[in-house]
């Protein structure tokens, strides 16, 4: 499955490892990996909780894999996204698009991301060291204009 | 296909804190056709449902766990979800 929705940690180097075990075709790989920070605004993060919706995240992240598949010659892709609680430093998702060429790797990894942040249903609540409620995290407009770009 | 008596409704995010509940069934009244009407009856049921949908164009919604929008109709739908904007990744 290129596809994983998981609470567990993943291990960058094994994914990418798998995805090329036995392969002499590939030129190009690109991964690209999103973490928590520890801080918004100036404001110390304590915690990050990702809620999503079971079933239609996994559908909605293969959807936008299939896609990217079809419009670039993708040899592999590995999609991965956390819920759950995490810690700043913590990985929440990863993207590794492999190909013989690298245009359709880079490529296929930004729309792949670019996608997944409108379109997949997930939720970001951060939690700060100066109040003890969480703020869920506000949708941003260069996120939907990244996205609407592609269809330029 | 008809309308199903009762469907299941899910809230995601700040919208499922402010309903205080994952999911709920959601019994019908009979003029109701679309999702717009099931959001008119709910806002005049409770008082949570009213400021869950306050901002109402922003709201969000699933069917069958495909992204729709809320003219979209009652008949054949098993499962509907709200939440707002997406913020993943």
């Amino acid at each position: 499955m290129s596809v994983r929705v998981q609470s567990e940690a993943f291990n960058l180097q094994d994914e990418t490892n798998l995805l090329l075990h036995n392969r002499q075709d590939v030129g190009a790989v690109v991964t690209f990996t999103g973490l928590v920070r520890n801080q918004a605004q100036g404001r110390q993060i304590t915690k990050m909780h990702l809620e999503h919706y079971p079933g239609m995240a996994e559908k909605e992240l293969n959807h936008i894999v299939e896609t990217a598949k079809q419009k670039w010659p993708l040899q592999a892709v590995r999609l991965i996204h956390r819920y759950g609680s995490l810690s700043p430093g913590e990985l929440i998702v990863c993207v590794i698009t492999v190909s013989a060429h690298r245009d359709a790797a880079f490529h296929a990894a930004q729309f792949i991301m670019d996608y997944l942040k409108t379109d997949a249903p997930f939720w970001k609540k951060e939690y700060f060291s100066d109040i003890e409620n969480g703020e869920w995290v506000t949708a941003k407009q260069e996120d939907k204009s990244a996205r609407e770009n592609w269809k330029l | 296909m008809n309308i199903p008596p009762s469907f299941t409704v899910k809230y995601f995010a700040w919208l499922r804190e402010i309903i205080g509940a994952n999911e709920e069934q959601i019994y019908l009244p009979p003029q109701a056709n679309t999702i717009d009407d099931l959001i008119d009856h709910l806002i005049t049921k409770d008082e949570k449902y009213l400021r869950a949908f306050e901002k109402r164009s922003l709201i969000q919604v699933a069917v069958d766990q495909e992204k729709t929008d809320a003219n979209h109709s009652l008949i054949g739908i098993k499962e509907i979800a709200f939440f707002p904007p997406m913020t993943g990744g």
